[in-house]
């Protein structure tokens, strides 16, 4: 197959940036589309030009390294797939690609297609944790779970971190992203005791790193390359606007005595 | 000759752990926060040691090369973490876990570090269920097991076919809440170039910031690297295109022993190879091989037409298909260990009975576990990973057997260390699968994460202490001395080397050779004259690489084929030593299959009289030829004897 590709070349964060075309040809509908960008790189180099920088790590769909807008959408046209595990067959022989880096404020370029996504990191320092040490710890199956609660508190710790549902959304707003933290922890009983102050702090920090806010366009579910759930915004909301309310609750009871 | 005491306390196994902590030094909470400690990685090791050692109050400076901590390769296992809980009532106990460990290492790993991986094991799991780890539960709310391939009990925890994902989340999180209180700091997108010694103690390390090309001196009391495997020497293996063996190497450069490289694990379940392009391989957990049942066609007639298309897979009746693993191996059938599986794949492959394009695939059949269990009960044990499959290949496995061939997956080999995981350099601790020592020849499933873990959080924050003990009068070190200022101004000469050298080929050219070169002569099956070939054919390509790679783009940037030129180069090295290392080991034993050392049917021979040691080699200098010394291998609880899983 042969496609022409319109890449963002940007050399440092300083650097302006912009588009520039590039021919490959012969590639297998087999190979993933990072392999695809592997032979223009080999080209590249051949012809003395520097290789297209793209973020990529384990090439399985699980390390979250990956970003790119392709064609417009973050992870490319597939739904429930990273752009590491999207491969060529995917593509029209012939086709022109527009390949981009994430847009977002919040996650500055570092060059070409790769951004500063440690605003993520940020936001779970500020909670997204259970104080437990590593030490006097009770049996494992001291506390039963309910299946139930298990098994959607592993839906929203699937997330990856790659931050689509960040670069999908109008408002670039990391709601998916920090409700399926704060869900995760707050359906487990070994995370609920510190559910009300996990919500505020992750929440207060996500708005201070320059996200947007929620204007329910559901586009974060729908790129979502591990499929997070909306309600996992819903529940974020509940528990924030609970842990608001409990906690001016809790300043009257400490006035009244 | 350097003595290999491995320094674990006298007495029966089942008490050394425990004997140990209590004799122990410990440092107390004031002086814990002079002591600097440098932690290289931020998979299961080296996060949970990281976050362990910052809630003791040490101050840690954590390493990654990639964006954020959470993106370490364990994140990728799939199968799960194994544990002597015997939550299912079936047996199972630390002594047989332990046992187990050792009998499927083949014997050549050391009993008292085995054994506390086993006592510890339990620990790991009542800890991760605390951080928040969502392991599959039963509907009692109590949790889930299965069993692995080289077991006979259910004993492995999961949190479906993401278990790493879920157990390194738990471990970053640790991390990041100790990051927010100030004890660990992170450094991001860092190589580790090069460790620093001061007076035969490790002090530091020297980076270089990934995004601006800056070369960096960083100093501790204390270094631990846990900086993983280097299955990536193959090229096409299941690490992240990242994973490498630097670190590692450059401790072995700077004078700590590497031990077993020859000890490397393919496993045999991954999706086969498509063609020349392909960047990396993709592992289908081994847990698939509870359900599948792994066939070739008997008839060589059926073989030729399903690889030409004329039939499909399903339309071979039963008794014209070869189960060969249920043939060979009645006992443990599809569940044989790892390295019996892939050279059983090899070995019907290599007699023409490999089916798929090339050849080199065999079938990995659900249609019997979908007829029993229905296809729900599947779909809720391997969804993910069939989804993955049909990604891939574009061929959906609840209809159609799936397609595998085993791939390099895990390296057992790694930095000598000692019961306090201490390498020959003092000061300088080597964790997780960047070290040799519990795994033996082959390591079993769901014992990778289990062993990341309990060095991370159980071990590595004990036997550190023994060390950093004596370390309290020592100020803060100075990044000035001349020690930093020689490994920085080296460090800086082979970059300036790499980059001027302005030859041809582009550095992923060598990588591919190298990747082959290793594939053809030191994989599944290794002989005399095929090893002695492949020291010359690398000792060409090293030479090679030195004059004629191409790297573009500056030193002062974000440049990831200077970085790749580095890894590679080192794994050129590695390469040979591990060539070395397969030559000298004359006998078969786990993931080290010597063709001259087998039995009539096929089977590995060890020779327990002449080669049940540890062969940790010694860096002598660039040009000159490293120093093989041996740590003999003790079996005083268990009886080595040859594996059978008939």
């Amino acid at each position: 197959m042969n496609f022409t590709l319109k890449i963002w070349r940007q050399k440092n964060g300083a650097d302006k940036g912009g588009l520039v075309t590039y021919e490959v040809k012969g590639i297998s509908p087999d190979s993933s589309f990072f392999e695809m960008l592997d032979m223009l790189n080999q080209q590249l180099i051949g012809q003395g030009i520097d290789p297209v920088s793209f973020d990529h790590d384990c090439r399985e769909g699980i390390c979250g390294t990956c970003s790119l807008y392709i064609n417009g959408r973050p992870h490319g046209p597939l739904k429930g797939v990273t752009t590491c595990q999207l491969h060529m067959r995917s593509f029209r022989d012939g086709e022109a690609i527009f390949i981009e880096p994430w847009r977002c404020g919040a996650f500055p370029v570092i060059k070409d297609l790769i951004v500063d996504r440690s605003a993520f990191d940020r936001i779970i320092q500020s909670g997204g944790y259970v104080s437990v040490n590593s030490g006097g710890i009770p049996d494992a199956n001291a506390i039963p779970v309910p299946k139930h609660d298990s098994d959607a508190s592993f839906d929203a710790a699937a997330c990856i971190g790659c931050g689509a549902c960040v670069a999908s959304c109008p408002n670039a707003s990391a709601m998916l992203f920090v409700s399926s933290k704060v869900s995760h922890l707050a359906l487990l009983p070994q995370g609920r005791i510190e559910a009300e102050r996990r919500v505020q702090n992750m929440v207060a920090t996500m708005d201070s790193l320059g996200f947007g806010n929620c204007s329910n366009t559901y586009a974060c579910e729908a790129e979502c390359p591990k499929e997070i759930s909306v309600a996992n915004i819903a529940r974020m909301n509940r528990e924030f606007l609970a842990a608001k309310v409990f906690a001016e609750k809790e300043k009257k009871v400490s006035f009244s005595l | 000759m350097i003595n290999l005491n491995a320094g674990a306390p006298q007495g029966p196994l089942s008490e050394q752990w425990a004997s140990y902590k209590s004799g122990c030094k410990l440092v107390n909470p004031n002086n814990k926060r002079k002591l600097d400690v440098i932690v290289v990685g931020t998979g299961l090791a080296g996060a949970s040691a990281a976050a362990t050692l910052g809630q003791l109050g040490y101050n840690v400076k954590v390493f990654c090369y990639q964006d954020t901590p959470r993106r370490a390769h364990s994140i990728a296992a799939q199968g799960g973490i194994n544990a002597a809980k015997n939550y299912q009532n079936d047996g199972d106990s630390v002594y047989r876990l332990f046992y187990d460990t050792i009998k499927g290492g083949d014997y050549r790993a050391r009993e008292s570090n085995v054994y506390r991986l086993a006592s510890i094991s339990p620990q790991i799991i009542d800890l991760c269920v605390a951080q928040g780890v969502p392991f599959a539960r039963e509907y009692g709310g109590l949790l889930a097991n299965r069993s692995f391939g080289g077991t006979q009990v259910s004993r492995t925890f999961y949190a479906r076919g993401q278990t790493g994902q879920q157990l390194l989340i738990g471990a970053y999180s640790a991390l990041s809440r100790q990051i927010a209180e100030g004890s660990v700091t992170l450094y991001n997108r860092r190589d580790i170039l090069d460790v620093v010694i001061v007076d035969g103690k490790a002090r530091g390390v020297i980076a270089r910031n990934l995004v601006t090309g800056e070369i960096e001196r960083y100093s501790a009391h204390a270094v631990v690297l846990a900086s993983g495997g280097y299955g990536n020497v193959f090229y096409l293996s299941t690490n992240a295109m990242g994973s490498n063996v630097t670190p590692a190497w450059s401790a072995y450069r700077k004078g700590a022993l590497f031990a077993n490289p020859c000890f490397t694990q393919i496993h045999p379940t991954c999706i086969p190879v498509h063609g020349e392009f392909q960047s990396k391989l993709t592992l289908m957990s081994e847990s698939l091989r509870n359900d599948g049942r792994i066939w070739v066609p008997k008839e060589k007639s059926d073989v030729e037409k399903l690889r030409k298309k004329e039939i499909k897979p399903t339309d071979i009746p039963e008794e014209r298909r070869d189960y060969y693993l249920e043939r060979r191996y009645p006992a443990f059938g599809n569940l044989v260990p790892r390295d019996v599986a892939s050279r059983a794949a090899k070995e019907r492959c290599d007699a023409g009975y490999g089916v798929g394009s090339t050849g080199l695939a065999v079938y990995l059949d659900f249609s019997a576990a979908i007829k029993r269990l229905g296809r729900e009960a599947i779909a809720a044990r391997y969804g993910n990973l069939f989804q993955m499959y049909e990604q891939i290949v574009d061929e959906d496995p609840y209809q159609t057997p799936m397609m595998i061939y085993p791939a390099v997956h895990y390296t057992m080999g790694g930095l000598w260390v000692d019961y306090d995981l201490m390498t020959t350099v003092p000061g300088l601790y080597a964790i997780g699968e960047c070290n040799f020592s519990d795994h033996g020849a082959n390591r079993l499933g769901a014992s990778a994460l289990m062993q990341g873990l309990a060095d991370g959080y159980f071990v590595l924050p004990y036997t550190i202490s023994n060390f950093l003990s004596s370390e309290i009068h020592t100020p803060s070190i100075d990044t000035g001395l001349p020690e930093f200022e020689a490994a920085a101004k080296s460090v800086r000469e082979r970059l300036d080397s790499l980059k001027n050298t302005n030859g041809k080929e582009s550095v992923d050219h060598f990588h591919k050779k190298l990747g082959k070169i290793m594939w053809e002569y030191c994989g599944m099956a290794r002989n005399e004259a095929g090893l002695n070939k492949a020291l010359g054919l690398i000792a060409e390509l090293k030479a090679d690489f030195t004059a004629n790679v191409r790297i573009p783009g500056g030193l002062n940037e974000y440049n990831p084929e200077l970085e790749k030129a580095w890894r590679v180069q080192d794994f050129i090295e590695l390469g040979e030593l591990m060539v070395r290392d397969a030559l000298q080991r004359n006998e078969s034993c786990g993931g080290h299959f010597r063709e001259e050392y087998q039995t009539p049917d096929g089977e590995a021979m060890r020779d327990d009289e002449k080669c049940a040691f540890v062969g940790a080699w010694e860096f002598r200098g660039s040009g000159s030829e490293p120093e093989l010394h041996r740590e003999e291998l003790r079996f005083e609880t268990v009886t080595p004897s040859q594996r059978s899983y008939k």
